[in-house]
């Protein structure tokens, strides 16, 4: 249980993990995540349950490094088991019949963003597709992401592949040329900025908004209150309120200073990681 | 021995307060078996067994202390045990104060019989001496018993159900069993080697343990009853949201509720950062809102990790505190400072999402409330500032609406409690619960006596 059948380095530092999790495969919706940790002393990392196969009784976690927990995860290879898996967590997304919908993905966005999308293309929607990266090397699921989209726009940031540009310029166009109306949602999943940057743009058009938090957490049940955000002048738990919102509601600054609580003790512990990495 | 002085208690040896607000090892230090004896011998051994009525397990006080006198100590280990599976922990951290021990007939004149200290006297010996015995049990029975969550309660009815011949397996959300044990209470309180190795001792038994299983999410409770053969579920898992207040600046950074700043440092050891990697803030100055146990607990673990100073702020007055008399006893030794009669209004950051200083309002004592207690109000016009850089909320919690949620047919009150009779008994058939998630915050000891009722019960039905 929770062993790691196969691990791939997508783009660099960006690594997919298809996991052996039958009884959270069997239950995994678009939109619900795991917390995992690596190794005993490791944190409790919320990831995004990116795919799932029910047959199979295997999930994909796609997993970018940034620090220590991150690190310790993509250490582990194929046969390695996870010290703990918890899911699936959260409420799952609304799968409804939109009309037409856009889904933002931006840079590790992608992965939860494929399962949902796939989802509402299979209620009937049409989906379009705008999924960022800074570069062309930093993009992945590409041809997934076409495969479940009716229209699929890339942008890079140095316009290495697709359009040159952030995620928001195309977001604004579609909106602005969608005179009948025909888009009835909008899903924005990837980095914060990013997706208070598209909460902003869609604002003035009046258009339902969805993102998907990535806020820090302990235990993910409910219990901590360590995942707090702010929703329209109210206290709510992204583990099991959210973790997707209303993008017009967030508190985006209460959130992004949330996220960086943490930072000089992450510095630190990374530091320290690296250190014990390069001497063993 | 000395002649026995029925009027005072052996006092217990403990860390020096000085030394132990600096670290984390257990304050108490315990009985040797010459303290335990002599305090042993201090008990009447009353026909009318007040003390054992006033257990909510119902453990043979006079016959383990009696056992204790007569040096006969991992007996009386095993005498516990036959209706109380977790001796060592109860002897830390039950209020004996206000259940058996208020009950003893020595405490009418004097002091009463450190019922307490004897318990945790009995374990640890039999524990650190290698005398642990497994009872018999009964044969196997052939019937499954799921218990949901490895907290107090949850533990208690796994002892006692195998003791019985049942197929017991708990589901634990969690990567390590024990609940608040293991999560909430600090190791300075109980430590985690001794919860380790109570669950053991469960385990030796043949109780099985789920780790990380979120019922509710990936096996329901109906799957439980209806694809995988259990004959009755008993729910126990326990605290469920923590509540906030509501004011200017709760979003800001360094302001936790307690249950985050006490699993960070006691489940996920943060008080050894960097050695673990879940990091903690370190406050220089802290204030802690609240007057209850775990407010003790964290304002203790705020001074271990370092705190200059340590603030309890409570609305209410010293003679309100819901706290034991015993752990506002250790905080004030370890130079805890209580801002009674203060209620928090509003927090304010230092421009870089972290908490800065805390503004409160002076309150006054009116008019009793619902609870008995006088109600506490603004008295108008003082309103002052605290400089700090870390707060604990510490005012409780509400229901965990996880598992609740995904089981239809199971009752719950207006503020999503289980509704059970006094056995635990749901309105769902073949489910039981207890603890925390029928009574909302209540103590281990009285989530093991719920534990107790609902195994006697489950027996009864599936035995019948």
């Amino acid at each position: 249980m929770s062993r790691i059948v196969n691990k791939t380095e997508l783009v660099p530092n960006i690594h997919e993990m298809l996991v052996e999790a039958p009884q959270i495969a069997a239950k995994a919706l678009p939109g619900q995540f795991v917390v995992v940790m690596a190794d005993e002393t490791g944190e409790r990392v919320p990831l995004t349950i990116a795919d799932f196969d029910r047959d199979q009784g295997t999930i994909t976690l796609i997993l970018m490094v940034v620090g220590t927990s991150s690190r310790k995860l993509a250490r582990l290879r194929a046969g390695d088991a996870f010290h703990a898996l918890l899911g699936p967590l959260g409420h799952p997304s609304e799968i409804e019949d939109y009309g037409s919908i856009i889904m933002v993905a931006g840079g590790v966005g992608t992965a939860p963003i494929y399962p949902i999308a796939r989802a509402l293309r299979d209620k009937g929607n049409r989906v379009i597709t705008i999924q960022g990266a800074r570069n062309r090397d930093l993009l992945f699921w590409r041809d997934r992401m076409a495969a479940v989209s009716d229209e699929h726009i890339i942008t890079t940031d140095d316009g290495s592949a697709g359009r040159k540009g952030l995620v928001t310029e195309p977001l604004r166009e579609r909106l602005a040329a969608d005179n009948g109306k025909t888009i009835g949602c909008v899903y924005a999943i990837g980095p914060t900025i990013m997706m208070k940057c598209c909460s902003d743009t869609t604002r003035p058009f009046d258009v339902r908004t969805i993102v998907s938090l990535n806020t820090i957490m302990v235990d993910g049940t409910g219990m901590c209150g360590g995942c707090r955000v702010e929703i329209g002048g109210e206290t709510r738990f992204t583990c099991v309120d959210g973790p997707e919102f209303d993008g017009h509601l967030v508190n985006w600054s209460t959130m992004m200073a949330r996220q960086r609580i943490y930072h000089t003790s992450e510095q630190c512990s990374l530091t320290r990681y690296l250190d014990e990495v390069s001497t063993s | 021995m000395s002649a026995v002085n029925r009027q005072q208690r052996t006092p217990m040896p403990e860390q020096d307060p000085a030394t132990r607000a600096r670290n984390f090892e257990e304050v108490p230090l315990g009985y040797t078996p010459e303290q335990a004896q002599q305090e042993a011998a201090r008990c009447l051994n009353c026909k009318k067994r007040e003390c054992v009525a006033g257990c909510p397990v119902e453990v043979d006080i006079p016959a383990f202390v009696h056992l204790i006198a007569e040096s006969e100590f991992a007996a009386a280990a095993r005498k516990i045990k036959e209706t109380n599976a977790l001796p060592a922990v109860c002897g830390r951290v039950c209020p004996q104060e206000s259940q058996c021990e208020s009950k003893c007939v020595l405490g009418k004149k004097w002091e009463p019989l450190a019922i307490g200290r004897l318990e945790r006297f009995a374990a640890d010996y039999e524990r650190m001496n290698n005398l642990v015995e497994l009872p018999e049990k009964q044969p196997p029975n052939g019937k499954k018993v799921a218990i949901i969550g490895a907290g107090p309660s949850g533990l208690t009815v796994a002892g006692d159900l195998i003791l019985l011949g049942y197929g017991v397996t708990i589901f634990e959300a969690f990567h390590r069993p024990g609940g608040v044990l293991m999560y909430g209470i600090p190791e300075f309180r109980l430590p985690k080697a001794i919860v380790e190795s109570e669950v053991d001792y469960l385990r030796q038994l043949g109780v099985r343990i789920e780790l990380n299983q979120v019922i509710g999410r990936s096996i329901t409770i109906d799957e439980l009853t209806e694809d995988l053969g259990f004959d009755a579920v008993f729910v126990g898992v326990g605290a469920g949201l923590p509540y906030f207040l509501g004011i200017e600046g709760e979003q800001l950074g360094g302001v936790y509720a307690a249950n985050e700043y006490l699993t960070r440092t006691n489940l996920m050891r943060a008080y050894r950062f960097p050695e673990y990697d879940t990091p903690i803030v370190k406050g220089r100055t802290v204030c802690v809102l609240g007057g209850g146990n775990v407010a003790m607990d964290a304002a203790r673990t705020a001074r271990r990790l370092g705190a200059e100073h340590v603030y309890i702020v409570y609305r209410r007055s010293k003679a309100e505190l819901p706290a034991r008399a015993e752990e506002v006893h250790h905080a004030e030794e370890e130079g805890i400072i209580f801002k009674l009669l203060a209620a928090p209004l509003a927090f304010e950051g230092n421009g870089d999402g972290m908490v800065q200083r805390m503004r409160c309002q002076e309150m006054e004592l009116g008019e009793p409330d619902d609870s008995g207690r006088r109600r506490p109000v603004p008295k108008a016009g003082c309103e002052f500032t605290i400089e700090t850089d870390l707060v604990i909320v510490a005012i409780g919690g509400g229901a965990n609406p996880l598992l609740t949620k995904s089981t239809p047919g199971m009752e719950l009150n207006r503020r999503g409690y289980i509704v059970a009779d006094d056995a635990g008994k749901t309105s769902k058939p073949r489910v039981w619960a207890g603890g925390d998630i029928v009574t909302g915050s209540a103590t281990v000891i009285e989530a093991m006596g719920a534990g107790r009722r609902a195994a006697r019960a489950i027996h009864e039905c599936l035995s019948g």
